[in-house]
């Protein structure tokens, strides 16, 4: 037997999967046996380093990475393909989402992206009681959970405060499921203190939503603005990102002699070789793999001049403290100014790179920079720009520590704050530092509660107790808590401390 | 003019521990109280420059210079052995911060803080740098929203609060043991001074919050609890009462010996307290 086959009999039989897992699972392998899009010998080897990385996104890309569907356009229009009439009411509102995400590929098979629900459902709410919208909205949140158990499938909803948004939230808190992952859309001038203080209360119930600083993303989109997928990529709606590389920093530090062969030589050489990996990728999609016959495409769910290229970096960490040690400076990335303002030179160098880049089949012919926030296997390597897990200072330090860098990543840039659980009995607390970070220009914020069963490991939720069950007996009906249980053993991140300052103020139980 | 300096042991940009929002906490080094259950025993005292930490030091982070113990923090990585062996429970790592030193530190943390909060060590023991502090912060544009807390073990006299209370939003007072024999035990003072400061911080509306330490043996018995139950109720049976429960973590000396209390006798107190009519009795959100 061949070592393919060999591969494909090993997932048929490997008891901790489930068919559909082992189905997605073959559908990969079937893929990677196909040779890879052309890349140069260069690209080719600085690939098979893993300098620069693919995300293992597939041979021969079919579909897009991410798609952001304008799914107003089957509701308000219906669908010729899906034999789908415009909808009338909530039920057939609903009704015709959950058919449609079935259609909606991305790079997980599952869709990454379900909408600004609230947008999306309010004109259908109307007649609706309260009560009866908690029903409707409670069986579609167990629905989504069940049957698309992917933690990367992510709603949105704000900045305005409506009953739709109100309803989510507070069902999502309530559920506390993986799925969907949720973002409230922040908006100071829009959204009412109410809502906002609901979502910092949904916060501490369930580590969700994420919230998002609307004034800092909106000005970069145009008329069909905006939507937050997966683990916090922001996209162009009625489109989305093509694909998403990314630079492993680190690996470019280690190759560098110093700072100043880093910034003149290695770095500016390893960019080239990723953009011209994503160029290879793109191309095939493009070009090759007729993705846009679609009827997505055809019927204005998506069009095809809207999607992106996300350029990641990721162990922003580990590249400062590499180029550190090599400059005799023995201050860590996250906690001395000087390493902080390393990290932040390095982002504004990529993000001029990738600015000044032009690129065809990309939304405004330029891809955007993306801090990219970890695959599973990521051995060491801390996702994006983000302080390593276990080190993280205080969360004002923190914020002050990493602000600066979210405004050279316009596709996404999210850090995990965790926050001791005494912040329970405190929520202004937990508002405030919202208000802080945003005021410092954080674009997203996250945070994980410390006594949560539900945390963001990378950046997608999974149960505590998922993973301890995984570990004993080899199985999840859930896609991300397999992901989870490797991220949690090789990035050590369930050791990421909560910042316990009570441990000093106030007596503590430690039984 | 000669402006009042502060002993600082710890400066925090983030708590939620300490009042209401985030907090910017001061813990002022020095106590007037001497308890065996103290879980910051290094705040107790002054440094008085004796250089037993000196050589203690692994990193070479503390000198002599002059007749002084001076820290140098850039090189110290916190592994807190000087505090381990100093022989008057003082702290060699103090830094002295005018009244701008902390508007400074205002100023650059503000967007992320709803207050601030003077703790210690027992904070009033410097009350001429809080008045002051307190009443900058008022009088400047940027700061004068934030409020002024003071986590204080009530032992300042009645006089001292009203140079302070003009400029203070509110005060978190302990009361260790109603007990008064009791209380000197556990404190190396009578409790008379901490009565009439509750009482005075109540009628002047500045009594945030009465916190009271529940240690096993001590001051879980049913006459302390009756006690405390009794003098919330001549106050206002909803003020805010939050229990505290003793635990070893950071404890010295003698009080190793004595059990830590436990959750289910802290939530049996709690019980029996909100059943006598306390209306706002919390318990510590964290078992760990």
């Amino acid at each position: 037997m061949s070592e393919l086959l060999k591969r494909f009999k090993g997932i048929t039989e490997d008891p901790g999967l489930s068919f559909t897992q082992k189905a997605r699972y073959l559908s990969l392998e079937a893929e990677n046996s196909l040779p890879y899009p052309e890349l140069d010998e260069e690209t080719a080897k600085a690939l098979e380093e893993r300098v620069i990385c693919d995300m293992y996104e597939g041979h021969a890309p079919f579909k897009p990475r991410y798609v952001m569907p304008d799914y107003s356009v089957v509701l308000e229009k219906g669908s010729v393909f899906l034999e789908l009439e415009p909808a009338t009411t909530l039920d057939e509102a609903i009704n015709a989402l959950m058919i449609a995400y079935h259609h909606i590929p991305s790079v997980t098979n599952m869709p990454v992206f379900i909408g600004r629900l609230d947008n999306l459902l309010l004109p259908y709410c109307e007649d609706v009681s309260d009560e009866d919208l908690y029903k409707k909205l409670k069986l579609f949140w167990r629905y989504l959970d069940r049957v698309l158990p992917d933690a990367f499938m992510h709603a949105n909803v704000g900045p305005t405060d409506n009953r739709v948004a109100r309803t989510i939230m507070r069902i999502d808190a309530e559920l506390k499921q993986i799925a969907p992952n949720l973002t409230f859309i922040w908006d100071p001038q829009v959204s009412s203190d109410e809502i906002f203080s609901q979502a910092c209360l949904s916060i501490i119930e369930c580590s969700k939503p994420h919230i998002a600083n609307n004034p800092l993303h909106q000005p970069l989109f145009d008329e069909h603005g905006y939507g937050i997928a997966s683990c916090y990529n922001v996209l162009p709606l009625c489109g989305g990102a093509s694909t998403l590389t990314r630079i492993n920093l680190h690996e470019v530090a280690r190759r560098s002699k110093d700072t100043a062969d880093f910034f003149e030589n290695v770095l500016p050489k390893y960019i080239d070789l990723n953009f011209r990996l994503t160029e290879a990728r793109i191309d095939h999609l493009f070009n090759k793999s007729g993705f846009f016959e679609s009827f997505l495409v055809k019927e204005g769910w998506i069009s095809k001049d809207r999607f992106t290229a996300m350029y990641g970096i990721f162990a922003m960490a580990q590249c400062v403290d590499e180029l550190q040690a090599k400059e005799g400076h023995s201050g860590k990335y996250g906690h001395d100014e000087t390493a902080n303002q390393l990290g932040h030179r390095i982002s504004e160098v990529l993000y001029k790179a990738v600015e000044a880049r032009p690129m065809e089949n990309v939304w405004r012919g330029k891809a955007m920079l993306h801090s990219q926030a970890g695959l599973s296997d990521d051995n060491g390597c801390t996702p994006g720009v983000r302080i390593p897990y276990g080190s993280e200072p205080d969360p004002v330090t923190h914020v002050q520590a990493l602000a600066e860098h979210h405004a050279f990543y316009p596709s996404g840039i999210s850090e995990i704050l965790t926050l001791d659980e005494t912040i329970e009995s405190n929520p202004a607390a937990l508002e405030q530092l919202v208000k802080g970070a945003f005021q410092l220009g954080f674009r997203e914020f996250s945070a994980n509660i410390s006594n949560n069963d539900l945390v963001r490991i990378t950046g997608y939720m999974v149960r505590l107790s998922d993973i301890e069950k995984f570990r004993e007996c080899g199985g999840s009906r859930i896609n991300t808590t397999v992901l989870g249980a490797e991220a949690a053993e090789k990035g050590k991140i369930l050791d990421r401390a909560p910042r316990v300052m009570s441990h000093e103020l106030a007596p503590r139980y430690s039984q | 003019m000669n402006l009042p300096r502060a002993t600082v042991s710890k400066v925090l940009k983030f708590s939620c521990v300490d009042g209401p929002g985030n907090r910017l906490v001061l813990f002022l080094q020095g106590c007037n109280f001497a308890c065996p259950t103290c879980h910051n025993p290094h705040t107790m005292k002054l440094c008085d420059d004796c250089g037993d930490c000196v050589s203690e030091c692994p990193t070479g982070a503390l000198a002599i210079v002059q007749g002084k113990v001076l820290h140098d923090p850039s090189i110290c990585d916190q592994c807190d052995k000087c505090l381990d062996v100093c022989p008057i429970n003082a702290n060699p790592k103090v830094t002295q911060y005018s009244v701008d030193d902390v508007l400074a530190l205002l100023y650059k943390n503000k967007p992320f803080l709803n207050g601030i909060t003077v703790s210690g060590g027992e904070a009033t023991t410097q009350l001429k740098f809080i008045a002051a502090l307190f009443t900058a912060i008022k009088s400047d544009e940027k700061l004068k929203d934030l409020t002024c807390f003071i986590d204080s073990n009530g032992y300042l006299p009645e006089a001292a609060w009203k140079s302070v209370l003009p400029v203070t939003d509110g005060v978190m007072l302990d009361i260790k043991a109603f007990d008064d024999t009791l209380h000197s035990t556990l404190t190396t003072r009578s409790n008379e001074r901490v009565l009439t400061s509750a009482k005075l911080l109540f009628k002047a509306d500045r009594l945030t919050e009465l916190r009271y330490l529940l240690i096993p043996e001590r001051t879980d018995s049913s006459k302390e609890i009756n006690a405390l139950s009794e003098f919330v109720q001549t106050l206002d049976a909803s003020i805010p009462l939050r229990l505290n429960a003793f635990q070893h973590h950071g404890v010295k000396g003698e009080a190793l010996n004595w059990p830590a209390m436990k959750k289910p006798d802290v939530e049996r107190i709690a019980v029996k307290l909100r059943e006598a009519g306390l209306k706002n009795v919390m318990t510590p959100s964290t078992y760990l």
